[in-house]
């Protein structure tokens, strides 16, 4: 049995913010209205997590559960757990409309730290970063590739799809490279 | 370049966020419809000067898509709603009635 | 001469020397300096020549509205054409040359075409070419190729970073004059988030140097304070060096900073574009002084008087000893007592009005100074540097009166408010009679996503040239409260309008006066465009060239309409203005690329194998934005020989194709069935669990839009596999229908595509190799052609899918992406001893080519109905709707006229040309020849040892056996037989075992 590797192998750039390739991390889609009451009751259940609100990502314990659409949450978990918590969440939504599938494999998950991590975003995405309210997450693009990032302690979390991987540190390296601050000190 | 708030996430997404869709509101014509009926809902659009209803995707967003009321000729945007719609809603026309007194409605 | 005063200069540093060099000539400046500031203290006024006849240029201007003094600057991988010495920042090392000159700039060759000037009319080019074609290559091509051109591209690639960056404010406030430093302060005080941008290095704009007070204390100590108060507000950011170059929709500003234009090296990105969001727009960006139209005025030395002075105060450069003024309205009065203030002399004061009694020119008579009224400058004297004038009435002919020795004219036709920003997004302007100048509308603003005005302008933008009105005047743009800060400066007479200098210039004068001086169009070329019938200024602008040169035209689009007004005898607001177009000056093409240059140009999709095949010989072929190996050359074998020896390792033993690239669709629901029916032109609810079904995919036109095969997961739950290209495109098609046609229908989709890795496992020893690796039951029994199974496979959880797109023995092995590098090894090791050897997507092409399979985007261009090629198998009849049903209903679309799919078999053996299309007898309406068929596929099959291909012919099933040809690209013709596409093995024998 092979284990699983994140798309880069945690690469890694040191600039006027640290950026980090994290993973493999578990993560699961979980697609069903948000008013159904089953949705509530699985998370509750499962993850020990609230539903959360528009644009926003709740913490439990090491589980995250983000608002992607009216209809599609993110879950964020350890890796080990994501096919007994895809059963479990299966499970839990019994016949409801529902559709719930692993894609750990299919995204990438960076780390970007530092007093200045948001200037690293300020560069590629079209976001007053200003305005990021506690607890959202904000899907945009970044550059030229869709992606979606939060505030977690000491910086953001920003997810990106697997193939564009390189890419996405690329981008995340240039726009990180000491002297290129945006303001002053 | 233009800024529309999508309806579903509340994010004033710009438009390198979205992804346009053409005219809003279109009647499906399938088998069994005329010639005529085919042939406006594949090729006859409205491209109006003026007030316009049309669809956008939030494609980097959250990835539904919505519609749009705007002026195409001054960008003014009168509002964005649900795409599960078949017609503008009352807000909606009446906060462009208010702008364009002389817009002679949907339709 | 022009030299460095020795003491004064506000912007200067004179315990900091710099060394630069303008065209190999070592020279020294001080920090603070600009490069024309540096360059005239080097008495080198002489800086480039002219576009057209070549004509020596000196520095006009002393800002972004230089026209002439352009040069190349910097060398080999830092090197950029056309930039403008005036707002270049002196650095130590700094090499700048001369353009479009040669062989050198004091003696040029191509000046040449000034003294042919005559043959060199306005619409030169285009009358050139209603000349004889023979004409043209001996005799017009080499003027005109001795003519272009300005600076050098660099040949290098730029060493340079550049980078973007987005910034959302409520107010943006352009110009750090004391007009947007007021509008900011007062807007920061109603906790606004404002943004104050200004494009030069320094704040105050003009005020410092035009003796301004501002609250009874010179100007700059109010700049200075207020900068201070805007710096210490939390509300606002500042930063200089940054030129807003466009305003667009929804209140959207580009602006490039210049970050390390001054620091060539320092490791910081030499530009970043600001993509800015404002809420609202003040456009304090000051004003800009016209020239003044008379006979010579483009002779070095010849400068704008507001020019003059900066140099004077700004950097303590003198333009020369004697300088003579001339103007038609007061502020120039200023540029007199500067000069005299600096020791130097004014000869006289040039006044084109009848009189001049205001408070700056008594001050002037007052220093001894001769004012000389209803004068005019008849001729400059002089070639490469002003020698002195000669003087004439303004009302008259030209008839000389006086004359006056000087090496420095400064000149003042009057301010034109710089409306740019205002005019981008729709906002309109308004001729304003006493100022002879347009300055912005203020009920016909440009309107943002609300309908309420995007842009307000301030002060001098505004049309404000007073520093009292300047400072009410932002206030009143920012709708703010309170007193402005009490600016004194002495009250000013009007201007009064001078187009033409003198009024009466016969033609040798106006043959002379120089409009534009990049481009070389003077105020005769205006007049016989006039003459010539061009009544529209855009197509005068066209037509003479007149405010196309870099500069857009800054110094010479007034006066060029103004002159054109007058030709046509009619108002200068009847004849308008030439659009105001982004960017407001030029702007680096490497900020608007930003980040986007080698590695990260582009987002290059991987799949979890891409380092393998990149380690592995991969030669690549880009996918949609995917790079898939088109083959794996080996050491000494071409790309053909490496296809052919994968196709026949796959065809006789056992290949291994990465499809990781192929779009996987999950589609859940109880609806989902219905669903698919109705997106796919076959049936798919009735798909049994465990089955995979090759599917069609068209748009609402019928026209084929995607294929690929259809996995039945569960009772709920299908797997859609689309194009490599194509799973964004099919997801968001689907979602389309999903969330706006069938909204309540219960399905949803999720794009899997990049959580699997998938292998195909390909050929006689597929099955030997699966079993080696262990884990689940592959035989033929347990597991049919066109089923589907999951489990384990070498440790790894995976789904194996029965389907053959090669007509070999088949597998495709889906595994999660991050164990598919693994699984791929697995694979390697296990199989050598199978003859396994990896192929790329030429071979995968060649494969299917011998089956006849179709590929979308070779057999299909969105204008091919599946019946077209020969798939009517593949659309039901029983359903009563599907996407795309309605429209191949269209008559023309079963006619059976309609080119259809066969394929085609060469006689000679060879490949047919890609693409080639078979003519037919006979031509169209348009007397083109008509045609019968084209080829879509063509490929040289290692299998069948012969050249093969499919095309689309006309009614081609019907016409098995026929022979048709095809032109080659050199000549000659292919003559190809029509056949079955079906080559190899048509029963599909090989891949049912
Ligand atoms: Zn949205």
């Amino acid at each position: 049995m092979s284990e699983a590797v994140s798309a880069l192998g945690n690469a890694s750039f040191e600039g006027f913010a640290t950026v980090r390739e994290l993973g493999p991390m578990g993560m699961i889609t979980l697609r069903a209205r948000h008013d159904l009451p089953a949705l509530t009751k699985a998370l509750q259940k499962v993850l020990k997590a609230e539903l959360p609100e528009r644009r926003r990502i709740v913490s439990a314990g090491e589980v995250r559960v983000g608002w992607m659409s009216p209809d599609e949450l993110l879950i964020l978990l350890p890796h080990a757990d994501v096919t007994a918590r895809v059963a479990a969440l299966t499970k839990a939504l019994g016949t409801a409309h529902a559709l719930v599938t692993d894609v750990s494999d299919a995204r990438c998950l960076f780390a970007i730290e530092g007093e200045r991590a948001a200037e690293v975003l300020m560069k590629l995405a079209p976001v007053d970063l200003a305005a990021l309210e506690p607890g959202e997450l904000r899907r945009t693009r970044v550059a030229q590739v869709a992606a979606a990032f939060w505030a977690e302690e000491g910086g953001f979390r920003l997810v990106a799809f697997r193939s564009v991987a390189a890419y996405v540190m690329g981008l995340l390296a240039h726009s990180a490279q000491p002297g290129s601050e945006l303001f002053p000190a | 370049m233009l800024i529309l708030e999508c309806p579903y996430c509340g994010v004033k997404a710009e438009e390198t966020e979205l992804s346009p869709g053409h005219e809003a509101h279109l009647k499906r014509f399938g088998p069994g419809s005329s010639d005529e009926d085919f042939e406006s809902y594949m090729f006859a659009r409205k491209n109006p000067k003026g007030v316009h209803f049309e669809r956008w995707r939030h494609s980097y967003g959250c990835g539904k898509w919505f519609l749009a009321a705007r002026c195409t000729a001054t960008l003014e945007v009168f509002g964005t709603y649900p795409a599960q719609t078949s017609e503008p809603p009352p807000d909606i026309v009446a906060r462009i009635k208010a702008r364009r007194p002389e817009w002679e409605g949907y339709k | 001469m022009s030299t460095r005063l020795a003491r004064g200069g506000r912007l200067i540093d004179r315990s900091r020397a710099v060394d630069f060099t303008f065209n190999g000539k070592r020279m020294r400046g001080f920090a603070g300096d600009t490069l024309a500031a540096a360059l005239l203290a080097n008495d080198q006024m002489l800086v480039g020549r002219s576009f057209k006849y070549h004509r020596p240029r000196g520095i006009v201007a002393a800002g972004a509205e230089e026209p002439n003094a352009l040069v190349q600057l910097g060398t080999g991988s830092r090197s950029e054409p056309n930039q403008r010495t005036t707002t270049t920042e002196l650095f130590a090392g700094l090499a700048a040359a001369s353009q479009n000159h040669w062989p050198s700039l004091e003696f040029d060759v191509g000046a040449v075409n000034a003294a042919a000037s005559r043959f060199l009319p306005a619409g030169f080019y285009y009358k050139t070419f209603l000349q004889p074609r023979a004409a043209w290559k001996p005799l017009f091509e080499p003027v005109i190729r001795r003519s272009a051109g300005l600076g050098r591209p660099p040949e290098e690639p730029d060493a340079d970073r550049y980078e973007q960056a987005y910034a959302f404010c409520d107010l943006l406030v352009v110009g750090g004059g004391i007009a947007g430093l007021q509008a900011a302060l007062s807007a920061s005080a109603s906790g606004q988030k404002v943004m104050l941008l200004e494009q030069t290095p320094h704040w105050g704009g003009r005020a410092p140097v035009d003796d301004v007070l501002i609250d009874g204390r010179p100007a700059a100590d109010w700049v200075a304070d207020t900068v201070a108060a805007l710096e210490a507000a939390p509300n606002v950011t500042l930063r200089t060096r940054c030129m807003a170059a466009g305003v667009y929709d929804h209140g959207y500003v580009l602006a490039e900073e210049r970050v390390a234009d001054h620091t060539p090296g320092d490791g910081r990105p030499k530009k970043r574009l600001w993509r800015i969001r404002a809420g609202k727009v003040i456009t304090a960006t000051g004003a800009i002084e016209r020239p003044l139209p008379f006979a010579g005025n483009d002779i070095p030395g010849v400068m704008l008087a507001s020019a003059v002075r900066d140099y004077l105060v700004n950097w303590a450069v003198s333009p020369g000893d004697r300088v003579v003024i001339v103007t038609n309205n007061d502020d120039a009065y200023r540029t007199a007592i500067a000069v005299h203030r600096a020791g130097l002399t004014v000869p006289a004061v040039l006044d084109a009005r009848a009189e001049a009694n205001g408070a700056l020119p008594e001050e002037v008579r007052s220093l001894g100074i001769p004012v000389l009224t209803n004068r005019a400058v008849a001729k400059v004297k002089g070639g490469k540097r002003v020698t002195g004038v000669t003087v004439c009435a303004q009302a008259g002919e030209g008839a000389v009166l006086d004359s006056f020795d000087c090496d420095a004219v400064a000149m003042s036709g009057g301010w034109s408010p710089v409306v740019h920003l205002w005019s981008h997004c729709g906002g309109k302007l308004i001729w304003d009679e006493a100022q002879a100048a347009f300055r912005p509308d203020p009920a016909r603003p440009p309107i943002t996503h609300d309908g309420s005005a995007m842009v307000a302008v301030a002060g001098s933008a505004n049309g404000e040239l007073l520093s009292a009105d300047v400072l009410a005047d932002a206030i009143r743009a920012v709708g703010g409260e309170g007193e402005a800060p009490r600016a004194q400066s002495p009250e000013e007479a009007p201007t009064e309008p001078v187009w033409i200098m003198p009024q009466g210039a016969p033609p040798a004068l106006r043959s002379k006066m120089w409009l534009d001086y990049q481009n070389d169009v003077k105020v005769s070329d205006v007049q016989l465009a006039a003459r010539e019938g061009y009544e529209s200024v855009e197509h005068t602008k066209r037509y003479t060239t007149l405010g196309m040169a870099t500069d857009q035209g800054k110094l010479s689009n007034i006066n060029g309409l103004a002159v054109l007004a007058g030709s046509l005898n009619a108002p200068i607001p009847a004849v308008g203005t030439t659009t105001f177009r982004p960017p407001y000056t030029p702007v680096t093409l490497g900020a608007l690329v930003g980040e986007a240059r080698g590695e990260i140009f582009q987002p290059l999709r991987r799949t979890p194998m891409h380092d393998w095949h990149e380690a592995h010989g991969a030669y690549w072929e880009p996918v949609g934005l995917w790079r898939r190996p088109y083959c794996y050359s080996r050491p000494g074998e071409s790309h053909s020989d490496a296809v052919a020896r994968e196709v026949t390792n796959a065809r006789t033993k056992l290949g291994l194709l990465d499809a990781s690239t192929l779009g996987k669709i999950l589609v859940k629901g109880p609806d989902a069935g219905r669903f698919l029916d109705m997106l796919y032109t076959n049936v798919m609810s009735s798909l049994p669990v465990g089955r995979c079904r090759y599917g069609l995919m068209c748009n609402e036109n019928g026209f084929l839009m995607d294929d690929g095969v259809v996995v039945r997961l569960s009772e709920d739950s299908w797997l859609c596999h689309t194009t490599s290209g194509g799973a964004d495109r099919i997801h968001a098609h689907m979602e389309d229908w999903l969330q706006c046609e069938w909204w309540d229908w219960q399905g949803y989709t999720a794009n899997l595509t990049e959580q699997f890795a998938q292998v195909a496992i390909v050929g006689p020893n597929a099955r030997l190799l699966l079993e080696k690796l262990g884990g689940m039951d592959v035989s033929k029994e347990a597991l049919p052609f066109m089923h589907w199974a999951e489990g384990t496979i070498a440790g790894i959880p995976a789904r194996v899918f029965r389907i053959s797109f090669s007509g070999e023995l088949s597998y495709e092995v889906a595994v999660p992406a991050g164990q598919g590098l693994a699984f791929w090894q697995a694979c390697l090791e296990a199989g050598a001893e199978f003859g396994l050897m990896p192929y790329g997507t030429e071979a995968l092409h060649v494969m299917r080519a011998e089956k006849g399979f179709i590929m979308i985007g070779d057999e299909t261009d969105g204008t091919v109905v599946p019946q077209d090629l020969n798939l009517g198998w593949a659309i039901s009849k029983k359903k009563a709707d599907f996407i795309g049903k309605r429209g191949m209903e269209r008559t023309f679309l079963s006619s059976p006229d309609r080119w259809k799919l066969v394929g085609l078999e060469t006689l000679d053996g060879s490949v047919l040309p890609d693409g080639a299309i078979a003519p037919a007898a006979g031509s169209n309406a348009n007397g083109q020849r008509n045609t019968q068929g084209r080829v879509t596929s063509t490929y040289w099959s290692p299998t069948l040892k012969k050249g093969i291909a499919m095309g689309l012919v006309h009614r081609g099933t019907d016409r098995m056996g026929e022979v048709i040809e095809f032109p080659k690209i050199w000549g000659g013709v292919v003559q190809a037989r029509i056949v079955d596409p079906g080559f190899y093995d048509k029963a599909g024998e090989k891949q049912d075992v």
